[in-house]
């Protein structure tokens, strides 16, 4: 579904991805690891259209990117890092505006509102203002955004960041459940998440794919080291050193 | 144009319409523009002493130095406010090319003036009830008013391109629709004429041919030239094609 080449990005002088490749099918979730800053979000920004690639490319449901990006968005649902919402609306109305512009009107949009409310828990915000939500109910919000159009590829920047634990064991199921039927990226620092969600994960830094394979490819991939954090920390580079 | 782009851009003007309501900034606006624009038409353009049933004088005439405050108050949230809050990236990975956004918020803003400016019909009453106004330089009046009023509007869309701040969107959008009105200010034209070596009267004349004032003054008369209309038309596309550019730029 998601095939990705050679996939650079440059800011002025800086390398923000370099030479990143990767393929993702139907049934798969795709973890993306790295430290912060490493390129994760330039990724995924590029994948959904939102940035352009200095070079490389990009195709989404066998559409490129590049040549017909109204086309390949479609079938793309993105959660943004941050989880944006128009402040100014509530729950449902920013659902309907989503659902407008993935083409969905009338009884449709309606029946795709409804479902979504239903699979993230929001039934009892609907009518809330966004302005008023707390942290966790804006990311699902921004959540059910992504699924509103129940599309074949899912692209979700951090997606269980700034929740609770019990809402990250709700999303973390979520992505399982759904990542049989779409093809599934996300990104995370957080690696128990990898391995409770991911069918195959990449780690990359300093805008370089640096290991990729299943979770426990990974753990093995060093030798001495036997779990993904042990992995992680071998391979990455922290900020702190010079 | 096909139907889903058409319902790509009604979406999104929806959205922008509805979320001027939703906020107060939308009303105190409006009042503060007819409480200005009364408030001109009767104190410093002394509509009743005037004798006169006209609205060109004492009404049109202080428009534009309204719409250069006020304008920019309306459109300033239009693209700083998506950079703000991050839903841009919401917007620019949905499946809509970045001219349906931009064509749907600008109608959006520029129907917000239109209630604005429809509210003044009072003084229209009026001026037909104390006397026998001739209609057209009213209608052109009005149609100049507005026509000025989306200029500062496409100035203003372009500089909310370029910013998140609103206050920085604000600044710059006053500054640029003051700028354009002044060069082409007669006063200040002819001052300038005055000044310059005459091989240069040209030049400046055609600086101040660039200026909303220039087109504005001919029309509130109640000259209604193609000319100044596709001036108008051509400052809204030249705005709009930079508020493009500027959001191209910041995708990178």
């Amino acid at each position: 579904m998601i095939q990705v080449q050679n996939l650079r990005k440059v800011f002025g002088s800086k390398v923000a991805v370099d030479d990143v490749s990767f393929t993702v099918e139907k049934g798969q979730v795709l973890g993306f690891l790295g430290p912060n800053g490493a390129g994760k979000s330039t990724s995924m920004r590029m994948v959904t259209g939102y940035f352009r690639p200095t070079s490389g490319s990009i195709s989404v449901g066998g559409i490129n990117m590049l040549e017909e990006p109204e086309l390949a968005k479609r079938s793309i649902g993105y959660l943004p890092e941050n989880a944006p919402l128009y402040s100014d609306m509530t729950v449902a109305s920013f659902l309907g505006f989503c659902a407008e512009m993935r083409g969905l009107n009338g009884a449709a949009k309606s029946k795709a509102i409804d479902r979504v409310l239903d699979l993230c828990f929001l039934h009892k915000v609907r009518n809330q203002s966004v302005d008023t939500l707390s942290k966790g109910y804006r990311h699902r919000t921004c959540f059910a955004q992504s699924i509103i159009h129940d599309p074949d590829v899912l692209i979700l920047d951090e997606p269980t960041d700034g929740l609770d634990p019990n809402q990250k064991h709700e999303v973390r199921g979520l992505i399982k459940r759904m990542g049989e039927t779409k093809a599934i990226i996300f990104s995370t620092h957080i690696l128990e998440e990898v391995e409770a969600a991911c069918t195959r994960a990449i780690i990359i830094d300093r805008g370089k794919v640096v290991a990729d394979g299943t979770p426990d490819q990974l753990k093995k991939l060093v030798p001495g080291c036997n779990t993904l954090d042990e992995t992680f920390r071998s391979i990455t580079r922290s900020d702190l050193e010079k | 144009m096909k139907s889903r782009d058409l319902a790509n851009t009604l979406a999104i003007f929806k959205r922008e319409f509805l979320s001027y309501f939703n906020s107060p900034v939308l009303y105190v606006i409006v009042v503060i523009y007819l409480l200005a624009a009364m408030g001109f038409a009767f104190f410093f353009g002394r509509f009743l002493d005037s004798d006169n049933a006209s609205l060109t004088q004492s009404f049109f005439f202080w428009h534009p130095w309204i719409y250069i405050v006020l304008a920019p108050a309306v459109g300033m949230r239009l693209w700083s406010e998506e950079h703000r809050l991050g839903t841009i990236e919401l917007l620019m990975t949905m499946p809509l090319s970045p001219w349906q956004a931009i064509i749907g918020k600008f109608v959006a803003a520029a129907l917000v003036w239109a209630i604005g400016l429809a509210l003044t019909f009072s003084i229209v009453i009026t001026v037909n009830w104390l006397g026998d106004p001739d209609p057209g330089p009213m209608v052109t009046g009005y149609i100049a008013s507005y026509l000025y009023a989306l200029g500062c509007l496409a100035v203003t869309s372009a500089a909310s391109a370029y910013t998140r701040s609103q206050v920085v969107c604000f600044i710059v959008s006053v500054a640029l629709c003051i700028l354009l009105t002044l060069i082409g200010y007669p006063g200040i034209v002819d001052t300038v004429v005055r000044t310059v070596p005459s091989s240069l009267e040209s030049v400046v004349r055609f600086i101040s041919y660039l200026s909303f004032m220039d087109h504005f003054y001919e029309m509130s008369k109640g000259i209604l030239v193609i000319r100044d209309v596709l001036y108008f038309v051509s400052v809204i596309i030249v705005g709009l094609v930079i508020t493009h550019m500027g959001l191209r730029s910041k995708r990178a």
